[in-house]
């Protein structure tokens, strides 16, 4: 069956099962390998992606019921949210094999979108669902913070 | 012979014996410290024990021959207690902000907690994963209502008899007579028990079945267990 799908604010026609997951659309047919497949099982967090603004799991979201709503991915997403994450995970190498990182990106934009101060708390809550095997929590805590700083740096 | 040290006489002690006695305690108490322990395991919370076996509910009529209401309304509940304690129902009426998951009850991963709606944290929704439907390419079971209970409504760690009365207290179930049928008969979540997908082992019996208990035991005076 056909679905029109909103990714990155393009519109494309996806001839697939309405039961397969979102994250297999987007990889495999719209080639937008950014998103990562982690465990299928909605356990890791790697295939996190926005739709309706909200971070879902790509493995864990039906085609059919994405056809509604826009879809934003890690080579979609944009804004000073996103541009404050990338200059914080760049200063401090937040990445180390780098896998899990366009999930935890994307759980933390809509996490400063959300809250643009976030404690240590909000982050540990918004971020719990996004696993490190490498385990650079500290350093995906400590971006998250010098993000929300730049970001208030921005408006005063 | 002398009984008693002369006045002045000084007692004599052997220091190396006393030191040598506090060097092998030393050894001893460092052998305890360090002796060998087994390494700490998880062990999963043990579910409610059912009452009897089967997948099946047994219907009201089998009820009839209890001549005393009251036992009678007793019976229907406990009977009834088999969905009530089961793990599909009382994973999502946790004592904490926690859901608990899989026949196990153990806690819900990934760590989650309930938020000010019971649907998740604003950040961490319920619906990051669960969806409106059980997806079976994830496992991940779904609803379109899907949350957990209040906390006033919280379920685990009480006995049926503590259950029942907080059942019947609309202060603490938001729910009157009817309101409680019908989220016991009714319900969409609810019914969710019956058809919650994967391997999930459902409640017992059918919501029909459970509902026909419920009226029953509201008909017959809604008797708690002690």
């Amino acid at each position: 069956m056909a679905y029109s799908l909103s990714v990155n604010g393009a519109t494309h026609q996806v001839d697939e099962d309405g039961q397969t997951p979102l994250l297999w659309v987007l990889r495999d047919t719209l080639k937008l390998t950014g998103t990562k497949y982690g465990c299928g099982v909605a356990q890791c967090g790697a295939c996190t992606v926005h739709v309706d603004g909200q971070p879902v799991r790509s493995c864990s979201f039906p085609l059919e019921a994405a056809s509604a709503s826009p879809i934003v991915t890690i080579e979609g997403c944009k804004g000073a949210e996103v541009e404050a994450i990338q200059n914080a995970w760049v200063a401090r190498d937040v990445p180390q094999c780098g896998f899990c990182q366009s999930g935890q990106i994307m759980s933390a934009v809509a996490l400063l979108r959300a809250i643009p101060a976030p404690s240590d708390a909000d982050i540990d809550v918004a971020m719990s669902g996004n696993i490190c095997r490498c385990a650079t929590y500290n350093r995906i805590r400590a971006g998250i913070h010098d993000a929300a700083g730049q970001l208030r740096h921005r408006q005063s | 012979m002398r009984w008693r040290r002369a006045s002045g006489e000084r007692r004599r002690f052997g220091c190396l014996s006393i030191l040598a006695s506090l060097v092998a305690l030393l050894v001893l108490g460092v052998a305890i410290a360090f002796r060998p322990h087994a390494l700490p395991s998880s062990q999963p919370l043990v579910a409610a024990p059912a009452r009897s076996t089967g997948s099946a509910l047994r219907p009201v009529s089998t009820f009839a021959s209890i001549a005393d209401p009251s036992m009678r309304s007793l019976a229907l509940f406990e009977e009834a207690g088999r969905v009530i304690e089961h793990p599909r129902c009382m994973n999502c009426h946790p004592r904490g902000d926690r859901p608990t998951q899989t026949a196990a009850m153990r806690p819900h991963m990934p760590w989650i907690t309930r938020g000010p709606d019971d649907a998740g944290a604003p950040t961490m929704r319920c619906a990051t994963c669960h969806r409106a439907i059980n997806f079976e390419a994830s496992g991940v079971p779904g609803n379109p209502k899907w949350k957990l209970a209040p906390i006033e409504m919280a379920w685990q760690g009480k006995t049926l008899g503590e259950i029942c009365r907080q059942l019947l207290d609309p202060a603490r179930s938001h729910l009157n007579r009817a309101e409680l049928l019908h989220h016991m008969a009714e319900d969409e979540l609810v019914g969710w028990a019956w058809h919650p997908g994967g391997n999930r082992e459902p409640a017992p019996g059918s919501q029909a079945a459970f509902g026909a208990l419920i009226t029953a035991w509201l008909e017959t005076g809604a008797a708690c267990p002690v």
